[in-house]
């Protein structure tokens, strides 16, 4: 299959994106590695030779960024069994769930992304194994463990 | 919870609204990372909506609206990046020009052509072309002459029929020897319009 021109490739990915990163990162910092994820795909985009799975390839992306920004801002797993502090909801978006949100932040970052993939995105195991580099099953490990320190934290 | 509970975080129609300006976003910063290879923008003219594309090196392509956009980005994506994104700013000078020439305020554009899209025999045809002034006209023939294949006035029509950048490169002002308006990519009714707006062409 040929390159598609980014802009096309833009418009049939950015609102995968976009839930992603409200979903991993939080709406507060979805714009800016929203903006870092297709910065960096139009970097290497005239030099990709795989065009088959180009939902795969920004998906990875931004996963990448979304590691990075928890990394930045300092957000790690707090192995405790209290419920995070609720955030305050941005204005003017009711529907970004502010406490689930938080927990969500809290899971170590394989766990987080492996959740958001299989849960947000309803992307297959073979797909989030595939985004996050590791086998099948570890995605499945993944997605359970994060699950169940889920609802640890939010019953 | 239920794991169906996450599918909240995705933002919903507010994540879908929040990307289309994130795009846009992303297409400025592109821009001034030198990551944009093609810019895409529009205008609007007497002629029907317009889709102007600008490389660094310049303005490569002018499109009417009967063109099929999916189609016409492929093919620039082929012949010049895929690196291609809406970004109005980067065609706004040309759009300026253009408005100008529609008001009949401007008779030369002053742009900078990126000629990438002219092959073998078209950028000779199109140069001559090019040199036609305002509110005249001439012939396929005198312009084979001008490039000196004064047998190829087919070949000048053909390569004028593939002008990648009506209007700026007036192609509109070359004719049938007779006084035939002769063919015109974007349809003979607009040649006849643009003449009309130049005065070269009464009735």
């Amino acid at each position: 299959m040929e390159l598609p021109p980014f802009q096309a490739f833009m418009e049939q990915h950015r609102g995968t994106v976009y839930r992603f990163l409200a979903a991993a990162v939080g709406p507060d910092g979805a714009d800016d590695c929203f903006q870092e994820t297709f910065l960096a795909a139009l970097r290497a985009y005239p030099r990709l030779t795989d065009t088959s799975r180009l939902d795969r390839w920004i998906l990875r992306i931004a996963s990448r960024k979304a590691i990075d920004h928890h990394r930045a801002t300092g957000r790690r797993a707090v192995p405790t069994g209290d419920v995070p502090e609720r955030p305050v909801a941005p204005a003017g978006s009711p529907e970004f769930d502010g406490e689930l949100s938080a927990a969500v932040a809290s899971l170590p970052p394989k766990q987080r992304l492996a959740v958001v993939h299989r849960h947000v995105l309803d992307r297959s195991y073979a797909d989030v194994a595939d985004i996050l580099g590791t086998s099948e099953e570890a995605a499945r490990a993944n997605v359970y463990q994060g699950v169940k320190r889920l609802r640890e934290l939010m019953t | 919870m239920n794991t169906r509970d996450l599918k909240r975080l995705a933002g919903g129609r507010e994540s879908d609204r929040r990307s289309e300006a994130a795009a846009t976003a992303v297409a400025a910063a592109a821009a001034d990372h030198g990551l944009l290879d093609v810019a895409l923008g529009t205008t609007d003219s007497p002629v029907g909506e317009l889709l102007l594309a600008v490389t660094p090196r310049g303005l490569a392509y002018v499109a009417f609206d009967d063109e099929e956009r999916d189609e016409l980005l492929e093919r620039l994506a082929r012949r010049l990046s895929p690196r291609i994104l809406e970004h109005r700013a980067a065609t706004d000078e040309v759009r300026r020009q253009l408005d100008e020439y529609f008001e009949g305020e401007r008779s030369r554009f002053e742009l900078k052509l990126d000629r990438r899209l002219m092959r073998g025999i078209a950028r000779d045809v199109l140069t001559a072309t090019a040199r036609v002034p305002f509110g005249r006209t001439t012939t396929y023939g005198r312009i084979a002459e001008r490039i000196g294949r004064p047998r190829a006035s087919r070949a000048v029509g053909n390569a004028l029929g593939s002008n990648p950048i009506p209007i700026v490169v007036p192609c509109h002002r070359v004719l049938r020897s007779g006084g035939d308006v002769g063919g015109y990519a974007g349809g003979p009714e607009r040649k006849r319009r643009l003449l009309r707006l130049e005065g070269a062409l009464t009735g």
